[in-house]
């Protein structure tokens, strides 16, 4: 167990630390927010003093609170769309490579469809026609992000399961499940977490990205991308309460990334080995 | 491709001729996928619940107005006869009219395109040799200091928000040393050199943008090919560095390197919604944008189709410009 | 061509206490330094060819590649002289040592295959060296290469030179590998295991070819096998490495008929297993009748029929492509036959895998080629080998633990190793607990896919012996898939011979392996090298030499 921390490089450390203070804001918001959410307290785009630390909004909220409760938001639909995407991509890739013939063929064909428009493009396509809120935002990076997990997912799964081990199991006569669940994803979990941490963080540029064109998180509720939106006029007069949020946004994506640097690298010089991931 | 139907005769025609074959399949799929795409787009906003005439009038919907608009816009036909109506308009150029200004979507999007377009030809004539380039680099001096600098850089790179670089040019260049432009208007009246100009940063913050993935990308192309086998054969044969890269990495690399960059050009595609709101630009991202805001839905599905035609061909491109770059097809057995 | 040899008596190559290390990367441990050859020296005088030979690991390779001043991957010589005509090439730096690789010295690899580029014709990468480094024009260096690929028994050695690598077949990619070397008239080349990857009746004419164009050129050459038999008919000196040490160095004659140390004797008297076949044969315990099997719309057997007695090895051989394993897809279900039937002990077996019962499975066990492949990386020995005893039998808990405990005995490797990951293990003892892992099972019949061609010689001799004691304790039936006519020759009672999908040859191992023959089994029988001297030239006298590869 030594060994293995001791072999955790510095840059994966520093990824965790990040992710963490993240976790942290967002589980416990209310109590280390020094002002609420929406409390305006002083005049719009006050400077950074004592008492607020980066300084207020475009309404004169403060914007270290504003912060806080932003990755509430942020962290909660990027990690539920993508653990949704996870769940709805891996199940039907496995079940893809598992029963193969029309099933499969009918999967994927899907599949590339789905891919064969850009993710932006699609979302903003969907969300002209449907009602902009929370619940539907998740659905939609779900469904879109479970595209790029099936691929991933399937080809896994065909990888493994032309195995010798794989094929041991099914002469012995074990049933998919256990195939599955036993022979197969214990050694797909690497790749698969390291590809989780991609989506995640690949969900947190995007919800940014949606709310920042005005199509996501609608106001008054905070988030990192609509805090971006909301104090963007204040650039051209030199006020850079939008850039604090866009950091956050920039610190935990490098962050998650990595960590999945690390968790790749990890993988591919386990070839074969042993892990006790 | 056909690989599940016992297809004899065109599997012995595919024998014959994979080059050909190969690349006539795939423009089949590509056009397919257009064809798919116009109906998910159409129909994906059919199947979706709410009545757009409802949400077009609002609050205000009586009865009396729903049932007006709705004939006004055509909403009372079939969903199929108006999928047809609007194919076949397409293929006359003909995109319908925007609901929210009554203009001509078709005359819109032409400007706007080519506005779009620039943006982004611009940003790829500089990202495409630059980031090869830093992948070269990144190849030549691996695992030394330069290479593990511009792999952090590229992973920092990759995780930052489009608008966050953008804001940051803009604090930098505009507003703390006044040389760049903002917004970033352009006319038609504008001569090209003028509009490079006032489009420097949002080309510059494209980029930043891409260049990372392009060259982390193109180094694992290169790196995949400069460990292989022959590479070895070159150096035991006593050829110079530069020859055995020129000669022997350099042809098998192109494909995946075409590979990486029509890739990339796609992403590009997608990286100029954001940098045009950004810069309050004159192109398709931001007519989209704008009319996804007022749920113009005509102007969307037109956008939407675009964008997905551009990148279905720019994926069509990549794949058979690989094939047409792998010798075991153009030299079958 | 034919070089003057020179009469100065300094030595081509001296290789003097050579020394080379590398990193290794344990799993989940900090990288270290570890050295792969400790201290070798060597002559080797103008037109010899000097065998090193050694099990995988032994830092042959290494050594051969020393010869170009070349470390492969993370592989540094860390001290040492290696020296050319006098001249100690590793310290010419960079420029000067592309005088010596292509012009001085060339290489041929393991794997012909990968090493040509598959952009270019062949012709262009022949002459490439010749030319970049000055040594012919153009139209000389074609010509020259031309006279090449006839010496080489290429067809057509005009037109030859005009294809891509993928347009022509293993062996005679190697062969033009060798042209590729002996282009630039080198003064040596290092051969590196060149016919390991290639099936028996093509790595003879291999072996031919290069030995008559290492004759006629009068190159010295280095040539690096890790199968004696082989070495031993084409070098006029043999260095036995292990460990990256020296173990013995001597002409050929001499470590072949009478070697000092043990180590090259094990090596000289491998396949030391001998089974007297069984006297009764006509017991059909398990029998494919009639099989056609194909995937998709290619056929891959063609009526094959063939039957294995209770307690005795049939052994299939057959090279690459010949349908012996699709055979054993077939038996096991995983492939159903287009016609045919598989019995087993009396009963008909449905084709399927997935309408057989969990009792007919568990009598039918099957060993891996690649044990590394076979066995899941996650699991530990003990789950490995635990998994179908609790399958089958329900055995959990200390049950399971004691009988894992006693099968990892019989496989002679102990209860210590029931804890371990498949990665802590070696090649040979993977394969033990393969092995284990199917006696857990008590099944009566073992399909066998080549388990030991992956192995080195006395490694796979160990599993051999395991293998024929565990059947006498056992009366074990076995199905032995292999393209080695010495293992044949070891363990079967009957042999079946297959080459393209047909079963050419099926009886007791005393008359399938005795003349009269068919004209494959013949080519076959005559194309394994023999751990003698002048074995090549008896069996080329007495054959012409067809390309068999194409």
């Amino acid at each position: 167990m030594k060994q293995t921390l001791r072999s955790i490089p510095v840059s994966a450390w520093i990824g965790m630390a990040g992710i963490t203070v993240a976790v942290i804001c967002a589980l416990f918001a209310p109590w280390l927010a020094p002002y609420g959410e929406n409390q305006i307290v002083g005049d719009p785009w006050a400077p950074s003093s004592a008492e607020y630390l980066l300084g207020l909004d475009n309404l004169g909220r403060d914007l270290l609170s504003r912060l806080i409760y932003g990755a509430r938001t942020t962290l909660f639909v990027a990690f539920v769309s993508t653990v949704l995407a996870f769940s709805l991509g891996s199940f039907l890739s496995f079940a893809a490579a598992a029963m193969r013939g029309p099933v499969d063929v009918g999967l994927s064909r899907i599949n590339d469809l789905l891919m064969s428009i850009p993710t932006l493009i699609f979302a903003l396509i969907v969300l002209s026609a449907l009602p902009q809120n929370m619940t539907v935002l998740i659905l939609v990076m779900a469904v879109l992000d479970a595209t790029r997990v099936f691929r991933l997912g399937r080809a896994l799964a065909l990888d493994l399961s032309t195995m010798d081990f794989v094929e041991a199991a099914r002469l012995r006569g074990e049933g998919t499940l256990w195939i599955i669940f036993r022979e197969i994803l214990p050694n797909a979990l690497t790749p698969l977490l390291a590809e989780f941490g991609l989506r995640l963080a690949f969900a947190v540029l995007f919800i940014s990205t949606l709310s920042f064109l005005g199509l996501g998180i609608q106001p008054p509720t905070a988030d990192w991308g609509g805090m971006v939106k909301d104090n963007k006029d204040g650039i051209i007069f030199g006020v850079s309460a939008a850039l604090v949020p866009g950091a956050a946004i920039a610190v935990l994506t490098v962050s998650i990334n990595l960590v999945v640097d690390w968790l790749l690298k990890r993988t591919s010089s386990l070839k074969g080995g042993r892990g006790d991931g | 491709m056909n690989d599940h139907i016992p297809v004899f005769p065109l599997a012995r025609l595919h024998g014959r001729y994979p080059l050909t074959t190969r690349i006539v399949g795939r423009l089949l799929l590509s056009l397919v996928l257009l064809v798919a795409s116009s109906l998910l787009i159409f129909g994906g906003i059919e199947a979706l619940p709410g009545d757009f005439a409802t949400t077009y009038l609002g609050q205000a919907a009586t009865p009396q107005a729903v049932a007006n608009i709705r004939a006004e816009l055509g909403l009372d036909a079939p969903a199929y006869a108006r999928y047809l109506d609007w194919v076949a308009g397409l293929l006359h150029g003909d995109f319908g009219h925007s609901w929210a200004s009554g203009q001509d979507i078709g005359a819109q999007l032409g400007s706007r395109l080519s506005n779009s377009l620039l943006l982004a030809g611009a940003a790829a004539i500089i990202a495409v040799p630059l980031s090869i380039g830093l992948g070269l680099i990144a190849v030549l001096y691996r695992d030394r200091l330069i290479d593990r600098l511009i792999n952090l850089f590229s992973l920092a790179a990759v995780s930052l928000p489009e608008f966050f670089v953008a804001y940051l040019l803009i604090l930098w260049l505009v507003v703390k040393n006044p040389v760049a432009a903002f917004p970033a208007t352009v006319y038609a009246s504008m001569g090209l050199g003028a509009k490079l100009v006032t489009i420097a940063l949002p080309v510059a913050t494209l980029v930043l943008v891409v260049i990372a993935h392009m060259m982390r990308m193109t180094r694992a192309a290169i790196i995949n090919v400069m460990d292989s086998a022959y590479m070895e054969t070159a150096a035991l044969k006593g050829l110079s560095r530069w020859r055995a890269i020129l000669r022997h990495a350099t042809p098998n690399a192109l494909a995946p390197i075409i590979n990486v960059v029509a890739l990339n050009l796609a992403y590009l595609i997608v990286g100029v919604v954001v940098v045009e709101v950004v810069f309050v630009y004159p192109g398709m991202g931001q007519y989209m944008v704008d009319a996804v805001t007022v749920r113009d839905l005509p102007v969307v599905q037109a956008c939407g189709l675009v964008f997905a035609a551009i990148y279905i061909l720019l994926n069509m491109t990549a794949d058979i410009l690989s094939v047409l770059a792998n010798p075991r097809l153009r030299h079958p057995r | 061509m034919d070089k003057p040899l020179e009469t100065d008596k300094r030595p081509l190559l001296q290789v003097r206490d050579l020394r080379i290390g590398a990193t290794a990367y344990p799993p989940g441990e900090p990288p270290r330094k570890i050295e792969i050859v400790k201290g070798v020296s060597f002559d080797l005088e103008r037109g010899k060819v000097l065998g090193l030979i050694g099990e995988s690991g032994a830092g042959k390779s290494t050594i051969g590649l020393a010869a170009l001043a070349y470390g492969r991957g993370g592989v540094k010589i860390t001290g040492g002289r290696v020296l050319l005509d006098g001249e100690d090439i590793l310290g010419l730096g960079r420029r000067g040592i592309r005088g010596v690789r292509g012009t001085r010295v060339c290489y041929v690899s393991q794997s012909a295959a990968a090493s040509f580029n598959p952009a270019h014709r062949l012709m262009d990468q022949v002459i490439e060296a010749t030319l970049r480094h000055g040594l012919a024009t153009a139209d000389e260096a074609r010509a020259r290469a031309v006279r090449l690929f006839g010496l080489l028994g290429l067809p057509e050695p005009e037109t030859f030179g005009n294809r891509f690598p993928h347009q022509v077949s293993g062996g005679q990619l190697q062969r033009a590998m060798t042209a590729m070397a002996l282009c630039p008239e080198p003064e040596l080349i290092v051969f590196d295991e060149p016919t390991t990857a290639l099936d028996v009746t093509t790595q003879i004419d291999v072996l031919a070819a290069i030995k008559s164009a290492i004759e006629q050129t009068g190159t010295a050459a280095l040539y690096i096998t890790h199968d004696l038999a082989v070495v031993a008919q084409v070098a006029d000196d043999i260095m036995v490495l292990r460990h990256g040490e020296t173990v013995e160095h001597a002409d050929t004659r001499k470590i072949i008929e009478n070697p000092d140390e043990d180590y090259t004797r094990d090596l000289v008297n491998v396949r030391a297993v001998r089974h007297t076949e069984a006297a009764e044969q006509s017991d059909r315990f398990f029998e494919m009748a009639g099989i056609n099997a194909a995937y998709g719309p290619t056929p891959v057997l063609h009526d094959v029929s063939l039957h294995v007695p209770r307690g005795q090895t049939l052994a299939i051989v057959g090279e690459s492509g010949s349908g012996k394993s699709t055979l054993a897809r077939v038996a096991t279900g995983l492939l159903a036959p287009n016609t045919g039937d598989v019995r087993f002990d009396g009963e008909t077996l449905p084709p399927q895998l997935k309408h057989r019962t969990r009792e007919q499975l568990r009598r039918m066990q099957m060993i891996y080629q690649m044990a590394d492949t076979a066995m899941n990386p996650r699991q530990t020995v003990g789950q490995i080998i635990g998994r179908p005893l609790r399958f089958y039998e329900g055995l959990r808990g200390a049950g399971q633990r004691r009988r894992v405990g006693e099968l990892l005995d019989q496989i002679e490797m102990g209860q210590g190793f029931i804890d371990r990951y498949p990665a802590e293990l070696s090649g040979g003892q993977k394969q033990r607990v393969a092995i284990a892992r199917a006696l857990a099972a008590k099944p009566d019949l073992i399909i066998c896919d080549e388990p030991t061609s992956a192995l080195d010689p006395l490694v796979a001799d160990g599993i051999l012996k395991l293998l024929t004691g565990l059947q006498r304790e056992r009366g074990l039936s076995y199905i032995f898939i292999t393209h080695d006519i010495a293992i044949v020759r070891a363990i079967a009672d009957s042999v079946a011979v297959m080459h393209r999908g047909r079963l050419v040859r099926f009886g007791p191992k005393s008359g399938a392996l005795s003349p009269p023959f068919d004209a494959y089994t013949d080519l076959l029988l005559k194309s394994v090298p023999e751990m003698r001297l002048g074995w090549l030239e008896e069996v080329l006298s007495t054959r012409q030499i067809e390309s068999a590869d194409n």
